[in-house]
């Protein structure tokens, strides 16, 4: 017999009610109401202040309306836990539009484990009714383009027409900066690559 | 950053994404294989919530919808650990709970059951556990409701959990049922699980010991994240 480790606890949905537990205002309770988990970047976080948009399409191509996602950054200069800066987020998708945004700062380059350099990104979690167990992907920037080539992760990917599912396309609006990232749950081309990290 | 990499999940362990018993993960479930890929710094990391986060009265829902009365229903703590697979505490970590009420009805405005909202209850509750991975909730034990599923299908009562762990690769988030509950073999979202001994992990035990004499019953929910490996003979470039 092998060595016998506790098991990890299974994963169930989040459900449709996760607001309640995950952003209570959200749902309609009338507490926490300062909390403003979309909202990654303070005063003194380092790095370009930027929107991240972008919403959660199902296999039919509808919005899921009903999404959470979380994000994990590092901050400007590529560094987790940075002092001034919290580096996670939560952000429900609009019920009328399933649209979702964070405000945050755009992170820096970080380490891969043999010391090359991965290309900035955002770690995305994705929870749902529906969801059994939540999603892993990354959100990579369309301005990049050298370093998401060299890209350790993004190099792992065979089908290389599902890297595009993975990088945010810049723009502007209102003086700001805005990346959108769409995210497909299950499509026969573009279907959003997700991880098991 | 500490330590070596997570354990890898075990996925057979795990629902998996397309469970057609359960009707809205069809279109929600990815077809695509995950990519299996090594872990790097921001697996490895993750938020670090401190107590100035929380007010005192998160984890205690029959007082923190603050309306001054006392919900309706059986009073419980719960109460638990969260460890990790190789049985080592996971403190300072914070976990998340959400419910339904007694009668089976979210205070959320999608919810539109017919079973009445309680004026006192609102269904939200956090934590971080202390030093030793340990965590306590007061509340009230959710009723069961139906949902539109196969017709009329019942969930189980259920509390909603949600944890943290010290790192991104442990983050996890899942349901607990009660001891009992005749309804847990019949709940759909139950059986996206496949191995019973699995579900089983997922039920809260009556825990006498712990009940208050007079006031509250008592159940017990321990959670297990992913375990961090040993490093001891490995040899990685500064960084990793």
């Amino acid at each position: 017999m092998p060595v016998d480790y506790l098991k990890e606890t299974p994963s169930q949905t989040a459900g449709p009610y996760v607001h309640i537990g995950a952003l209570p205002s959200v749902a309609g309770l009338p507490v926490r109401t300062q909390e403003q988990l979309h909202v990654v970047a303070g005063a003194a976080s380092a790095g370009e202040r930027i929107r991240l948009e972008g919403i959660v399409l199902d296999g039919s191509g509808a919005p899921v309306k009903d999404a959470v996602l979380e994000i994990w950054q590092a901050d400007g200069t590529g560094r987790y836990n940075a002092p001034g800066f919290f580096g996670w987020g939560r952000a429900a998708a609009d019920f009328k539009t399933g649209e979702w945004f964070f405000e945050t700062v755009k992170p820096g380059a970080t380490p891969w484990r043999d010391g090359r350099m991965q290309a900035p990104h955002i770690s995305v979690l994705i929870f749902a009714r529906g969801i059994n167990i939540h999603l892993h992907t990354r959100a990579y920037f369309s301005d990049e383009a050298e370093a998401n080539a060299a890209d350790p992760v993004l190099r792992a990917i065979e089908q290389r027409h599902r890297v595009d599912t993975l990088i945010a396309e810049r723009g502007a609006r209102g003086g700001q900066i805005v990346y959108r990232f769409e995210i497909r749950l299950q499509d026969d081309a573009q279907e959003t690559v997700f991880f098991d990290m | 950053m500490s330590g070596g990499d997570f354990v890898r999940r075990d996925r057979a362990w795990h629902p998996p994404a397309f469970t057609p018993q359960y009707k809205t993960s069809v279109l929600r479930s990815p077809r695509r294989a995950l990519l299996s890929l090594e872990q790097s710094v921001g697996e490895k990391t993750g938020p670090v919530f401190t107590p100035d986060r929380l007010d005192p009265l998160d984890n205690d829902l029959l007082a923190n919808f603050q309306t001054g009365g006392s919900p309706i229903g059986e009073r419980i703590i719960l109460h638990g650990r969260v460890l990790d697979e190789f049985a080592r505490p996971v403190p300072n970590t914070l976990i998340e709970i959400w419910q339904a009420n007694a009668a089976g009805r979210y205070r959320h405005v999608n919810d539109g059951y017919l079973a009445p909202l309680d004026p006192h209850f609102g269904g939200c509750g956090r934590a971080l556990t202390d030093g030793e991975g340990r965590y306590h909730f007061r509340t009230v034990k959710p009723g069961p409701y139906p949902w539109r599923n196969n017709g009329s299908d019942w969930r189980a009562a259920h509390i909603h959990v949600s944890v943290f762990g010290e790192a991104f690769a442990q983050r996890l988030v899942t349901q607990l049922y009660f001891e009992g509950d005749p309804l847990i073999p019949l709940c759909p979202i139950v059986n996206t699980i496949p191995d019973p001994l699995a579900i089983d992990l997922l039920i809260a035990r009556l825990d006498m010991g712990e009940m208050v004499p007079f006031d509250c019953l008592a159940y017990r929910f321990d959670v297990v994240l992913r375990g961090r490996r040993s490093t001891w003979f490995e040899n990685r470039p500064e960084g990793n």
